[in-house]
This record gives structure tokens, C-alpha cells and sequence, in this order.
């Protein structure tokens, strides 16, 4: 058979989501097109270069007439772009020359790419994910190509360059068994929400997955960060036994999940769980877990350029406290900035996003924006267990001034005739500075969101491939600030919980118990093995 | 600011680009959509740029990725070509009337 003659290829990268895959290689849209020849005249293939373009356009102007004011600004630069023939001459002139509408598309637009990926300034840096956003798009109105998993068969490993978290939950994961990428990295929000779905996720693969073909059969051992190609019959039936092995072993952790979680000592330990998307709560049976831990309202409107108005948000929250049943909720209040960009609120072009205007910085300085969250949680608090977090607090007065702006909330709301409740107040501890003296916050509870709390304790950026060895989740001065906040949540008798992914993996969930930390959120996919390593756990004497 | 004829009819003025990221994306969407409106051919050269560049393609615009500090040299050659350098100029000045920075 020429598919045992076929040679092994290895692609050794790193692991973002635990997990072992075999199945069909499928190529996200932006390398499939590489060996297209022209099926025209080079008229032919012109005209069908333009007529994308003036498609994609289209596509733009209906996104940006409903986008909003800013947003539709942003949009306004793609479209603005498109209409410039100095973006299509380099495109024409390959075409020209024999090569095939996607083709030559593709190379004008990685060249301009490639120009803005060189550039010294991180604004102009940052560019190019506009014009990478521009060439996918026509592209895949060029080849068919979906952005997401258009033609995907069932169980297949997904293999891309990079992937936006948008892009990211267009694909339906359902079907598709895991993911590998050549650049990423395991602490960028794709890993994240890989990890809240169980999905197993490889980055930093490297330009080999180009030698990779849709329809192949491949092996993601996501736990390692390898991906492997080209193996025999006898291997990837040793490879799919190894798959059988492990979801059993998965199951069996999941006779835990209908059980409140203790230690092997008997110390209860509080399990919640984090929602980035409350379609995906109809899978989560609301008895396997506490509650909902952490709700980033960032993504709950990831599928449109714009905010949604109270009415809708509210609507949103509703639905996550009728399915709590009275277990605690927490939301968390907008965390845009950062690597979590919003067209038309966040910056432009700040020079160092993650710290800059991100957070509760943001929405204490669009309050325009804020308060429309806020009225909206207000309007829904009565209706169960509502708690109300901050992220990014850095200076007491910051969490003071939510704290006064959601009661002016509860009170107007309250005042038009809305029956209103009393949400408690806490705050993300992920600043150093907020950890350091947690003592002068005033809040109702604490939530750590580690992810960027070990970002900032390391300056060791969570989106570097090339820094993560330092981005450690063990690194002593971490571990000592989790300590600290802990015991004051001991000592005041105030709900200390963790909600960043070091709830999520086993090592760095025992390192928590170690720090005295009972109570932690992470998605449901964790939940079953968190469980059993919380049962393993013997409280320290 | 100065008004300088440098041939027969090509007028040209600079302005000091002050807005804090420079000739970023909105910033040069509202440059190229403002030189389209009028008939002039317009240029647009940075200081430390050799060559003059198309000021009505956005593409071309920024390419030249100019930064705050940077002197933008403006030419227009046309029958509104000093409207045209007064609009240019006056959106440089007016920070590109970008009331987020």
C-alpha cells in the first residue's frame, strides 16, 4: 500500500488543550489555495478577483451598517482598503503573468503582510491581522473555502496558521475533533476557550503543517504538542486504541460529577464553572457544579461588531440565573482591551495593550457603555443568586467608583419600578499591586484570574510563544500572592476563589490546595477531572 | 506653515503630525477620503520618505506608516488644488478630529 511507504512526518509545537485525536487533517481556508491553477484566461481570472472583492465589500458594508458609529470606522478602513486599486495592482499583475485569481490575490496580499508584520511600531504591527482578516475573506469567497469549518468532515483535526477567536467560535467543535496551528500560543484566548471545551489544541507547530493534506489521516497528541502525519494502518490503530483508553478513563472520572467536591480528608472544596457562551450551558447539568464562577461577558456577544443594549443583556444574564436555580452567578462586567479587542471601544494603537486602557479601566472611562451593563445586571438581580465581579482593579478608588456606579444603577432601575436585589461586589485579583495589598479592597468576594496575574508577576506576556517557559504558573512569587490572598479571605471570612486555567490542570489545581485556596471555576470539559484530583488531594496537616 | 508654488502649478504646504499613533488606520481612511472628494491630484510625503505617494490611496497612505513627530508634506496640483491643502493641512491640525485620543 503506498500509504505505509508513505513518509512519517512529525510536527513538534505545544500543548494548549490536553487531548489525543486521530483523525482527517482539514485545512482552515488560508492554505488550501497554495497549488490552485487557473481554471480561466487571466481576463477570466480577473474578473472573478474583482468580482470577490466586490463581494467581500458588500459583506463589510452590511457588518458596518450595523455596527455602530466606531465600530463601523473600523470596518470602514477594511472596505476602504478593498476600494484601492494600489491593493489589487500587485494581485493583476501576477495574475497576468499565469496565476490563478486566488493565487495571485494571495501573494499581493502576504506580501503587504509580511511588510506590516516587519514594522518596529506595534500599531502598524497590528495591521496585518486587518489585511490577513481581508485576504481570508476573499479568498474564501475565491475558492469556497469556508473561514471556519465549511467541508470539515466529522472528527477532524483542523490545521491553520492562526486563528481569532471570532473565527474560532464560527467552527462548530461538535464535528471536529482538535486543532493545530502553526503560530499561537497556549495562553492566547483561542487556547482558552480550547481548554473550556475540552478540545484538544496544539500550537507553535511550525510552516511544516503546509506539507499536511485535507482528507489525511493524523494523529493530534495535543498533550505532547505533536502532531503526526503519515503512519501506517498498525500505528493509527495503536493510536485510536489509545484514544479508546483515555475516554474511559474520562468517563470514569465522570461518576464525580453529580458529587459536591471534597478532599480525600473530607474538606469541601467549591467547583463552579466558567461560561463564555450560554448556548453551552444546555449541556451542563446545573447539579454538577456550584454555580457559574465566572462569566465573561466579552464573549458572550462574540458574533457581532457591536455591544447589544440593556434589553438584550439582560436577557442573557436571566437565562444564566434560571439555569443556576438559585446557585450563585457571577458575572463579570465587560474585560475588553488587552488581547481582547472590541471595534470601536477599545484603543487603537496603544502601545502596550495589556497595560493600557483594559478592564474596568475601560469601562470606568466609557461610562456610557459601563452603565448600560450595569443596568442591565440590576435590572436582573432579584431573579437569584447575582454577583457582580470587576476585572483589572489596580487602585481601591477604582473598585469604590463601580461600586458607587452599580448602585446608582440598582437605584435608578429601582426607581422606574423595577423590583431590584442586592448583587455582591468583588473584584479579579490579577494586578500585583491589587494582590500585594488586598487588604485595602473593599470587596464583597475575590476572584483570582491567574492567567494574568502570572503574566504580570513574570512580565512574561500569556500570548509569547517565545517567553512561556517563564509564563509559569508555579513560579514561587505567584504561588506566594495566591497564599496571601487566600489567608485573607481566611481571616475576613470573604469568598477567595480562583477562575484563571491553573484550576484546570491538575499540577497547578493541587498547587492551589497547597495555597489554601477552597473554591474554583473552570469550564465544564475540566470539571470531572478536576474533581477527581480534588478527591485525591490530602489536606495538608 | 508656509505656501511655496514649487512649479507652475503644484502648490505644497507641511504640517506637524501630532496625533499620538501617527497615520494609523482611521486617521488615514479620513486623509484618502477627504483628498478623493476633491479633483486635484494630491501627494503626501513624510519627512524621512524620499518619494512622494498617492494621498487618495489608502494602501499606499499607510505604507508609509508615519509617526507622531513626523513633518507630512502635502502637494496638489489642480484647479482646487488650495482647497484641497487647506482641507489636508486642517485635518493634520485638527488630529484628525479623533476625540478618542
Amino acid at each position: 500500500m503506498a500509504e505505509t511507504e508513505r513518509q512519517i512526518l512529525r510536527l513538534e509545537g505545544k500543548r494548549a488543550s490536553g487531548g489525543l485525536v486521530v483523525g482527517p487533517a482539514h485545512l482552515l481556508g488560508d492554505i488550501i489555495v497554495r497549488d490552485q491553477t487557473p481554471a480561466g484566461t487571466s481576463d477570466d481570472e480577473i474578473s472573478k478577483l474583482r468580482s470577490a472583492i466586490a463581494t467581500a465589500s458588500e459583506a463589510l458594508e452590511t457588518l458596518a451598517g450595523t455596527s455602530g458609529d466606531m465600530g463601523g470606522e473600523i470596518l470602514g478602513f477594511q472596505i476602504a482598503l478593498l476600494e484601492d486599486d494600489a491593493l489589487i495592482e500587485p494581485a493583476v499583475a501576477e495574475i497576468e503573468a499565469g496565476a490563478s485569481a486566488a493565487k495571485g490575490w494571495r501573494d499581493a496580499l502576504d506580501e503587504q503582510i509580511a511588510d506590516y508584520d516587519a514594522s518596529d511600531d506595534d500599531y502598524f504591527r497590528a495591521r496585518a491581522e486587518d489585511l490577513t482578516d481581508l485576504r481570508d475573506r476573499v479568498l474564501s469567497i475565491l475558492t469556497g473555502a469556508d473561514f471556519g469549518d465549511g467541508g470539515m468532515p466529522d472528527g477532524a483535526v483542523l490545521i491553520g496558521r492562526e486563528l481569532t477567536p471570532s473565527r474560532f467560535l464560527a467552527v462548530d467543535w461538535h464535528r471536529a475533533g482538535g486543532l493545530a496551528l502553526a503560530g499561537g500560543s497556549p495562553s492566547s484566548h483561542v487556547a482558552m476557550l480550547a481548554r473550556a471545551r475540552g478540545l484538544a489544541m496544539a500550537v507553535g507547530l511550525g510552516d511544516g503543517i503546509s506539507a499536511l493534506h485535507s482528507g489525511e489521516p493524523v494523529v493530534l497528541d495535543a498533550d505532547a504538542g505533536r502532531v503526526i502525519s503519515g503512519l501506517g494502518q498498525d500505528a493509527l490503530e495503536q493510536a485510536r486504541r489509545d484514544v479508546a483508553a483515555r475516554a474511559r478513563q474520562a468517563e470514569d472520572a465522570k461518576r464525580l460529577l453529580p458529587l459536591p467536591a471534597t478532599t480525600r480528608s473530607g474538606q469541601r472544596v467549591i467547583t463552579t464553572v466558567n461560561v463564555d457562551d450560554p448556548a453551552s450551558l444546555s449541556e451542563v447539568p446545573v447539579g454538577h457544579s456550584d454555580g457559574i464562577g465566572l462569566t465573561r461577558t466579552e464573549f458572550l456577544f462574540h458574533d457581532r461588531a457591536d455591544l447589544p443594549d440593556e434589553e438584550e443583556q439582560a436577557a442573557v444574564y436571566r437565562r444564566l440565573l434560571d439555569w443556576a436555580d438559585g446557585r450563585p452567578v457571577t458575572i463579570r462586567t465587560l474585560d475588553a482591551g488587552g488581547d481582547k479587542p472590541i471595534p470601536g471601544l477599545t484603543l487603537d494603537g496603544e502601545g502596550n495593550p495589556f497595560l493600557g486602557l483594559r478592564g474596568l479601566r475601560l469601562s470606568l472611562a466609557r461610562s456610557d457603555v459601563f452603565e448600560v451593563q450595569l443596568r442591565a445586571l440590576a435590572r436582573v438581580s432579584v431573579h437569584g443568586n447575582l454577583k457582580i465581579m470587576f476585572p483589572m482593579v489596580t487602585a481601591p478608588w477604582e473598585l469604590d467608583r463601580a461600586r458607587e456606579l452599580m448602585e446608582a444603577a440598582l437605584a435608578a432601575v429601582s426607581k422606574e419600578g423595577v423590583t431590584v436585589g442586592e448583587p455582591a461586589i468583588g473584584m479579579m485579583v490579577e494586578v500585583p499591586a491589587a494582590a500585594i495589598e488586598i487588604e485595602r479592597f473593599d470587596a464583597d468576594f475575590f476572584s483570582i484570574g491567574s492567567n494574568d496575574l502570572i503574566q504580570y508577576v513574570t512580565a512574561s506576556s500569556r500570548d509569547s510563544a517565545e517567553v512561556s517557559d517563564l509564563y509559569d504558573p508555579l513560579n514561587p512569587a505567584v504561588l506566594r500572592l495566591i497564599t496571601r490572598i487566600a489567608d485573607h479571605g481566611l481571616k475576613t471570612g470573604k469568598e477567595v476563589s480562583v477562575c484563571g486555567d491553573m484550576a484546570a490542570e491538575a499540577t497547578t489545581l493541587k498547587a492551589l490546595l497547597d495555597c489554601g485556596v477552597r473554591s474554583v471555576s473552570m469550564g465544564y470539559a475540566a470539571l470531572a477531572q478536576a474533581k477527581a484530583t480534588i478527591a485525591d488531594y490530602v489536606t495538608e496537616p | 506653515m508656509s505656501v511655496q508654488p514649487t512649479d507652475q502649478e503644484a502648490i505644497e504646504r507641511s504640517v506637524l503630525l501630532t496625533h499620538k499613533v501617527g497615520l494609523h488606520a482611521r486617521p488615514s481612511v479620513k486623509l484618502t477620503k477627504l483628498a478623493k472628494q476633491y479633483d486635484a491630484v494630491i501627494a503626501i510625503k513624510p519627512d524621512d520618505r524620499e518619494d512622494w505617494t498617492d494621498a487618495k490611496s489608502i494602501v499606499k497612505v499607510m505604507a508609509l506608516k508615519a509617526k507622531q513627530g513626523v513633518t507630512l508634506h502635502f502637494k496638489a496640483e489642480g484647479s482646487d488644488a488650495e482647497s484641497a491643502l487647506d482641507a489636508m493641512v486642517g485635518l493634520v491640525e485638527r488630529n484628525f478630529d479623533d476625540g478618542g485620543d
